[in-house]
């Protein structure tokens, strides 16, 4: 008898948590719903009073406000996506959150600062620019992958057996002094990178305007969000050869199924891991410079949001997942620029923009609550899925 | 694992040059960074023997002496027969040394003839100036590598030395480094006793200790350092080796001790110091609550500024008469009933949707949860009730009737904190043995056998995150009342990072070795705006809490003063390999259950 009832007392415990994920679900999923809704009916009757029930002012969005938004969250995401990739890959083939990786990012920012502010300096940026961009990837590309094979050579290799949280807590030890070591190398001041030539950042329309297409599906493009999409877009693919067409790739994904058959079968684990946040670091080198030149100033604490977001997009897209980390790294940038517009204000949030981190970090929240592997899956070896 | 090799090598000359190489590339790349990020041209500001040696110097200085010692380190496994350590070693610290000074003298060129100022913000004629003594670059040059070269060597030779002799001299060396790195607090403490002749004579008038009296001071602490050697040694051991009423009745004495100089000393002490006391409370206080959650039920939990922030606008909002939306200007006593009850709602609503997410999931969303709360207090939305970017002004100290506890008066802003860290202190020392206590160190080994054993593993784990955060939320309350206004910046992510560190710096798991670490780290170092006793270090102290962070993960994850059972948890294979190594019955059964299982029962 007594056993039977610490049973209940204990069900009953965890129904009352239960029923408090189950009022926020609920909850959640009621505002975003009724933002929603509230949306789509300014949209159709601006005078409808459900629509202007919390938000007066509202106006709704124009179609060509909904489309750049939609791009801005595109190339954003994108960047995303590809800090994610290193977040997936590390977690995939050793089980726990680089959280450094995000400072990979800034090094490879700042990296791109310091090479085009030297080449702007000399003319070179203005008359050359395309040859300019290929040398400060490539650089960016060398800082930030040497800066995460430092990384796990010093600070993780040596844990590599140890106890869950501990690497995790190295990581954000190595992500503090990253960063505070590039404050003490470089100043506090706001970098700004030189201003992209006029050719490249006017505005284009895609598709291009010769070819017929209906205006409604015309995108207004800022040629550097052009510009981002499409080499976010060639590295993927370029990611997608290594890990799923090379040797490489399949020592990999076999190092990430099980470390020890992987070994049994004559791959050397460690150069294995290595590579993996080699590429990884690339990926973050290729993003730091993407997002110089979106957003044109790096400072030291450049990479600590984007970090913690990209984290969330390879959680979102089913971490170890390398597609679904692209494909969360995108629906996280577009939710992010365009759900507080969408949502937010009809609902009647005042200062919608100041809560984009905010909505990142819900959807992170929202996803965990919903489907903890995220919406493409995780993959895992069996022992880390624990 | 070169070094390693059976055959030993035979001469000074054959070195493992490899091991060498990496050592003294190690060093070169450590010194050249400091010299970038300006540690030492800012540090040579203080001077710690008058015009002979300032902290700049010791700062580069000190690095050849700890990484040849580190190089000239070996590995003695148990049953491989071990060289005797000698000239051989003296060669590799020489030669890893010199490497470093090598370095140092490309630096120097390379200012001399570069100008890298633009990227480079420490790139300036004061650093070549600091490092070629102002007498050219040739007597820079050969001063490095010489003077790099014979200090690698005397880290090295730290190993070959007799005992005695280098206790002493250790002791010597670091309690004058100590001595006068410290002259504020010694200063302070002095007045405070009406000791100041000691004081004058000790220190020149412009900062650091004169000649004659380091010379003659550390005579006296040699003198110290050799009636004494070993007794120190001996106490502390007799101290661990005691067991049961024994050992409670020595920590009670302990404990006394430590009550009595908290109580007491404030008294004697000035203005500066107090506040830096109250500081090192403050952070105290979150640092129990830290090691409740991360050190007791192993839940990492990033955002635990978020606490500290409820705390702070609770009691902003109810105690100001500048709250924006709603001022009922309470007594801050009522005030602290209602920071509880916030506290143990955002605790459970923090708490209750991560508490079944993995371990490393938890991490980040609760990191995301201290973001959230911080951009939420800053944003347009609730800037009508919490007054955004501005904050709460003019919040009004603690009146206790005979006294108003303000931060204008840090002495009694530390009893207030000191106040609420005995109760901390006690809480989790009764909590750690309790019933829950000890499910929470179930819950940290193994959640899953904690579970089957019939522990409630929900209920707990939110247990640990309320009983955290009203800990930290008190910390916030008596922020609030210190400083009399609240910003959303007070409660920046850092803040969560530096009581991480603290607490694993100290030793999870164990209130002793919490308070160690916030004594030497916020004491010493400084909080996140806090200055500590080391005000040099003002720009540093964020870069060398996270080389803290990295090294004590790397070398000594249960902290400087480790709870006992936590240490075995982390290095249970290495206890297990001693065992094999000593051809042990049971451990050579290489039965991981069986064996952890023996480890468990000789602990109790």
């Amino acid at each position: 008898m007594p056993t039977h009832a610490v049973e209940t007392k204990s069900a009953k415990r965890l129904v009352a948590v239960d029923r408090f994920l189950t009022f926020i679900r609920v909850f959640l999923v009621t505002m975003i719903v009724i933002g929603l809704l509230a949306f789509v009916w300014q949209q159709i009757d601006a005078d409808n009073p459900f629509a202007r029930w919390r938000n007066p002012g509202a106006r709704g969005l124009t179609g060509a406000q909904f489309k750049g938004l939609l791009i801005s969250g595109l190339s954003q995401g994108s960047m995303y996506g590809l800090i994610a990739l290193g977040y997936s890959m590390v977690y995939g083939v050793l089980g726990f959150i680089n959280f450094a990786h995000g400072e990979v990012f800034m090094v490879g920012a700042m990296t791109g600062f310091v090479a085009s502010d030297k080449f702007a300096a000399n003319g070179m940026w203005e008359s050359n620019f395309l040859l300019c961009l290929v040398l400060i990837m490539l650089m960016a590309i060398f800082f930030s992958t040497f800066t995460a094979v430092l990384m796990e050579r010093v600070a993780y290799r040596p844990l590599r057996n140890s106890p869950r949280l501990i690497p995790l807590i190295t990581s954000i030890g190595v992500s503090f002094f990253i960063q505070n070591l590039v404050l003490g190398l470089f100043g506090p001041s706001t970098k700004s990178y030189p201003r992209l030539p006029e050719w490249l950042s006017a505005q284009r329309s895609v598709p291009p305007e010769r070819i017929p297409w209906p205006d409604a599906l015309t995108f207004q493009v800022g040629g550097t969000r052009l510009l981002v999409l499409v080499v976010a877009a060639v590295s993927m693919a370029g990611l997608w050869y290594i890990v799923e067409r090379t040797k490489t790739g399949k020592a990999m994904r076999a190092v990430a199924e099980d470390k020890e058959i992987a070994s049994l079968m004559g791959i050397d684990v460690n150069r294995t891991i290595v590579t993996t946040f080699a590429v990884g670091g690339a990926m973050a080198g290729v993003g730091g410079i993407l997002w110089g030149l979106m957003f044109r100033s790096v400072t030291h604490m450049t990479g600590f949001l984007p970090g913690v977001k990209a984290f969330t997009a390879a959680v979102v897209g089913g971490i170890g997942n390398l597609g679904g980390a692209m494909a969360g790294g995108i629906s996280l940038g577009s939710a992010e620029s365009i759900a507080p517009l969408l949502i937010l204000e009809p609902l009647g949030v005042p200062g919608v923009s100041q809560l984009k981190d905010a909505v990142s970090f819900t959807v992170l929240v929202l996803v965990l609550l919903f489907r903890p592997s995220g919406l493409f899956g995780e993959r895992l070896s069996s022992e880390e899925r624990a | 694992m070169s070094t390693l090799a059976l055959t030993m090598p035979s001469s000074a000359i054959d070195q493992d040059w490899r091991r060498v190489l990496r050592w003294g590339l190690i060093c070169g790349g450590v010194l050249v960074a400091l010299c970038l990020v300006g540690m030492p041209v800012e540090l040579d500001r203080r001077e710690l023997i008058e015009r002979y040696l300032s902290l700049g110097y010791v700062s580069i200085l000190l690095i050849p002496i700890v990484i040849g010692r580190i190089a000239a380190t070996q590995v003695v496994l148990e049953g491989f027969e071990s060289r005797k350590q000698g000239l051989f070693d003296l060669v590799t610290g020489l030669l890893v040394g010199m490497f470093g000074g090598t370095c140092l003298t490309l630096l120097i060129v390379a200012l001399d003839s570069w100008n890298l100022r633009d990227p480079l913000v420490n790139w300036s004629p004061k650093l070549f100036r600091f490092l070629t003594y102002e007498n050219g670059i040739g007597f820079g040059a050969m001063a490095w590598i010489v003077t790099c070269g014979l200090l690698g060597m005397l880290g090295a030779a730290s190993h070959v030395v007799p005992t005695i002799v280098r206790r002493v001299s250790a002791t010597v060396v670091l309690s004058l480094l100590g001595l006068s790195v410290l002259e504020g607090a010694v200063d302070d403490l002095s007045e405070g006793f009406g000791l100041d002749w000691l004081t004058d004579l000790l220190y020149a008038k412009k900062g650091g200790l004169t000649l004659t009296s380091t010379f003659v001071a550390g005579a006296v602490i040699a003198v110290v350092a050799v009636l004494t050697s070993g007794r120190v040694k001996a106490l502390t051991t007799s101290y661990r080796e005691k067991e049961g009423a024994e050992r409670q009745k020595a920590s009670m004495i302990l404990f006394v001790v430590v009550a009595v100089l908290c109580i007491v000393l404030p008294i004697f002490l000035g203005k500066i110091m107090n506040e830096l006391l109250a500081n090192v409370g403050l952070f105290l206080l979150l640092a129990l609550g830290l090691n409740i959650v991360v050190g007791l039920a192993g839940l990492l939990d990033l955002g635990y500024v978020a606490f500290f922030a409820v705390g702070g606008y609770t009691t902003a909002v109810l105690t100001s008469p500048n709250s924006p939306f709603f001022a009922p200007e309470m007594h801050f006593g009522f005030a602290l009933v209602f920071v509880v009850i916030f506290a143990v709602i955002i605790g459970l609503v923090i708490g209750a949707p991560v508490i079944r997410m993995r371990g490393d999931y938890l991490a980040i969303v609760t990191l995301g949860f201290g973001e959230i709360i911080r951009l939420l207090f800053l944003s347009d939305w609730l800037s009508p009730y919490f007054g955004g970017a501005q904050g709460i002004t003019n919040i009004p100290g603690v009146d206790l009737g005979f006294a108003t506890v303000k931060g204008t008066d840090p002495r009694s802003v530390f009893y207030l904190v000191l106040f609420f860290c005995a109760i901390a202190i006690y809480v989790s020392w009764r909590l750690q043995a309790s019933r829950l206590g000890r499910a929470w160190m179930a819950i940290r080994e193994d959640e899953q056998v904690a579970e089957a054993m019939g522990i409630n593993t929900v209920s707990c784990k939110l247990m640990a995150f309320v009983v955290g955060a009203v800990m930290a939320a008190f910390s916030g309350a008596v922020l609030a009342a210190k400083v009399g206004s609240i910003f959303p910046t007070s409660f920046m992510i850092l803040i969560s990072i530096i009581i991480l560190v603290v607490v694993i710096v100290g030793g999870m798991g164990n209130i002793a070795g919490v308070m160690v670490g916030s004594f030497v780290l916020i004491g010493v170092l400084g909080g996140p705006k806090q200055p500590g006793l080391l005000q040099e270090f003002q720009n540093f102290k964020l870069l060398i809490y996270g080389m803290l962070l990295v090294f004590m993960m790397l070398k000594r994850p249960e902290g400087l003063v480790p709870s006992a059972r936590r240490s075995r948890e982390l290095h249970q294979e290495e206890f297990l390999q001693d065992a094999w190594l000593k051809g042990d019955k049971l451990g050579a059964d290489d039965d991981d259950g069986e064996t952890v299982g023996d480890d468990g029962g000789e602990e109790e």
